[in-house]
């Protein structure tokens, strides 16, 4: 994946940082829990959420089972309606491909749009090491692009800026990439979308290749979808000369009529709104209309890998509404960079290391980033149940397993730095299977319980530093048991040793 | 009605009280409770961090010790998901990768019969009015794994509106997660404190004295937090307020 994220932190070294920031929860709070009610009252109103719901894991979960098909489909329909297909295996052959398409348009400048997959890819740093300068023209994109920042969310890469920060990048920032902002620029919301909007419409009528993603693909029609609000997307489809999309394989639906499900489940998830104000589809190209010419690459970047993956693959149903992310109370106070990826929140601890494989310090921690709340599995519009992803990846983490890694069955051995608790669990399980066992553990700890520290060493510590231990009892319950007789005859109670001292 | 309680292996080292409030009350509503000694631990710390197989004999002990059981009681919101839930999972993973049928056909009868203690008292009971009084105010939290996992909707709310003498506060942000997540505390310290404090501050808001859950583990979590930030509020299981009588009053 991108670049940029290498040499990440793991998740917990990463979140405390932004634990820390106070201004960064505040910006992260407000947007997640205004967006998060919309979103509810948005979904309330549909009479049959459930069944939509259940039709899209479905079309996606019969999609996914038979991808390869669909995607030879989805090649030829795009053909025959005038456009090129490319296959890449991986980023580094995305980006030979897109930036070579580049080159011999003989341009030197690209407009883009609804990017994800390229950020995953890290086109930018390509392009720009082959002389290309590329100019994100989504509202939160540029933010993040001027900003020289990484995204933080899936549908609102800048969300972890307010609007004051916003209007200091636009008015320090711009005018090394275009059209400066108005020196008396303010923070108003109206106010910042002009001077958005006039930097960029200089860019839209200037630019000859336009680089998009998209949030589907028809396989019958050869038809690509993007939907967004801003209609910086529909001028960055329609004006170019030259139109590249790059799409990750599993944007795939099979039919036209597929999309009527995830048109309606996809903005309320997201936006919070019945419909997209701006939904642009295009098949080809067509005579005097759009793009000259139009080149689908087809991503595959650790999407069949995960394919393979009985478990895991749930996962590529992702829309990327972003719900999970809004909805997730570690999302919140961590935010998105903690998760060193394009993909943060929830969706993005069970893509992020399946994509990628879980070898990095990063990746093998994000499996372990939730507290398994259920939040994202409940609000999902794809049903994906993130917790069982997260804790069959865990399993992969600890012990090891089987895992495809380029097409190629491995077995991975276990990241490191889980020995000590792995022979914990065992012991634990040891003393779990012999009740007598535990109980004289338990005896030893109520025995021994004014000596037991207010700190503590280890992993305990973590559990000290901020939370007060509960004290141990006198007597377990199992013991009480047996002396009452089941509560029937309760005597005295058993003397604490250091009070009889 | 002869039920077995299975108190999980934190409520039994650490919470015994919760143990016996249920023990008390189960019996004062004419249950026949056994407390099965071979018990010991639902294995969900283990699943949950990563080492399913080592928590599979654990449920395929929780299959021997409960099997014979008309119904089987735990006041866990977590530990009753996991059975619930996760148990039959394992039992299809465990057939899957060729291990045979065995750890899902002994776990089938016993499944079912599991319940969380205020799914006992109003689904199979059919009782919400338990005659306990507790003369406080009370704020509940709706732990996730009971919320999402087992889906016991208002059933403790409408137990704790019954209790004589207790009013009831509305907490703010129910049913956002208090940050606890088992291994999750220890592995993510920084993010779960953050949010067991905003919790704690949530529970603060309604003015109430004492903060109600039918979890210990998020109680402890939470309760760990309150004695830090010194709000002078008490954690206190459910089964405890459900247990407590003007004769007999929780102290
Ligand atoms: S995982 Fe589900 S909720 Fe999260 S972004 Fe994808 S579709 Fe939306």
């Amino acid at each position: 994946m991108n670049g940029t994220f290498l040499g990440m932190p793991a998740f917990p070294e990463a979140a405390r940082e932004a634990v820390r920031d106070e201004r960064l929860r505040g910006n992260l709070r407000h947007a997640t829990h205004t967006i998060r009610a919309k979103r509810a009252a948005a979904v309330a109103e549909v009479s049959d959420w459930a069944e939509l719901r259940e039709a899209g894991r479905r079309i996606k979960d019969h999609t996914l089972r038979h991808l390869d098909r669909h995607l030879l489909r989805l090649e030829e329909s795009v053909t025959a309606a005038g456009g090129t297909v490319h296959w890449a295996a991986d980023a580094a052959e995305a980006n030979r491909i897109v930036t070579a398409l580049v080159r011999a348009t003989g341009e030197s400048e690209v407009v883009k749009v609804k990017s994800m997959a390229t950020q995953e890819i890290g086109l930018n740093e390509a392009l720009e090491a082959a002389g290309i300068r590329a100019y994100e023209t989504d509202l939160a994109e540029l933010i993040v692009q001027l900003g020289d920042d990484r995204p933080s969310h899936i549908l609102v890469p800048a969300i972890h800026r307010n609007r004051a920060e916003i209007r200091d990048v636009f008015r320090s920032e711009m005018a090394a990439w275009g059209r400066p902002a108005p020196e008396d620029l303010t923070d108003s919301p109206a106010a910042l979308a002009e001077a958005a909007r006039l930097h960029l419409r200089e860019k839209f009528l200037r630019a000859k290749v336009g680089i998009s993603g998209a949030n589907f693909m028809v396989a019958e029609t050869g038809t690509l979808v993007v939907v967004e609000s801003e209609g910086n997307g529909r001028m960055c489809l329609t004006l170019p000369e030259t139109l590249i999309s790059v799409v990750g394989i599993e944007k795939t639906v099979p039919t036209w009529r597929d999309l009527e499900v995830f048109l309606q489940t996809l903005p309320r998830s997201s936006t919070a709104e019945r419909m997209n104000p701006y939904t642009s589809l295009w098949t080809g190209t067509a005579d005097g209309d759009g793009p000259r010419a139009f080149h689908l690459v087809l991503l595959d970047n650790g999407r069949t890998d995960t394919l393979a993956d009985e478990v895991g693959r749930q996962a590529l149903r992702c829309i990327r509404c972003s719900a999970c992310l809004n909805v997730c109370p570690v999302y919140e106070r961590a935010g998105g960079h903690a998760y060193g990826s394009v993909y943060p929140g929830p969706i993005g601890a069970i893509l992020s290391p399946q994509l990628r494989g879980t070898a990095s310090g990063i990746d093998a921690s994000l499996p372990f980033a939730s507290s398994l709340c259920g939040a994202c599995y409940e609000v999902c519009p794809v049903a994906i149940d993130i917790p069982e992803v997260l804790v069959h990846l865990r399993e992969r983490v600890v012990q090891g397993g089987p895992a495809t890694r380029e097409g190629t069955k491995v077995v991975l051995r276990p990241a490191k730095g889980h020995a000590a608790e792995r022979a914990a669990m065992r012991a634990a399980r040891w003393a779990f299977g012999r009740p007598g066992v535990l109980r004289t553990g338990q005896r030893l700890a109520a025995r021994t319980r004014r000596l037991h520290p207010r700190t503590l060493p280890g992993p305990g510590r973590a559990w000290t530093a901020t939370r007060e231990l509960p004290p141990v009892p006198a007597e377990p319950f199992r013991d009480w048991w047996e002396r009452t007789d089941g509560g029937r005859n309760e005597g005295d109670a058993p003397q604490d040793p250091e009070e009889t001292k | 009605m002869r039920v077995a309680l299975f108190l999980t292996c934190v409520n039994d080292t650490l919470y015994p009280d919760t143990g016996r409030a249920v023990v008390r009350l189960l019996t004062r509503l004419g249950v026949d409770v056994d407390f099965p000694v071979g018990q010991t631990c639902c294995g969900q710390a283990h699943y949950n961090t990563g080492y399913r197989h080592e928590a599979e004999p654990l449920a395929r002990r929780f299959a021997e010790v409960f099997g014979g059981y008309e119904a089987v009681v735990t006041p866990s919101g977590s530990c009753g998901a996991m059975v619930r839930e996760l148990y039959p999972r394992m039992g299809e993973r465990a057939r899957a990768e060729g291990r045979g049928g065995a750890l899902a056909a002994a776990l089938a009868p016993v499944v079912p019969r599991t319940y969380e203690l205020t799914e006992f008292l109003v689904d199979v009971l059919g009782v919400t009015d338990v005659g306990a009084s507790y003369p406080h105010t009370v704020t509940y939290h709706p732990t996730c794994h009971g919320l999402r996992g087992l889906g016991l909707g208002d059933r403790p709310l409408r137990l704790l509106r019954a209790v004589k003498g207790l009013d009831l506060r509305e907490l703010p942000g129910a049913e956002e997660c208090c940050g606890f997540g088992g291994t999750f505390a220890l592995k993510n310290p920084d993010v779960s404190a953050a949010m067991g404090a905003d919790k704690v501050r949530s529970a603060e808001s309604t003015g109430a004295e004492v903060l109600c859950a039918a979890d210990n583990s998020c109680l402890m979590h939470l309760g760990g937090t309150m004695a830090r930030l010194r709000t002078g509020m008490r954690p206190v299981h459910i089964a405890e307020i459900l247990a407590s009588t003007e004769e007999d009053p929780l102290s």
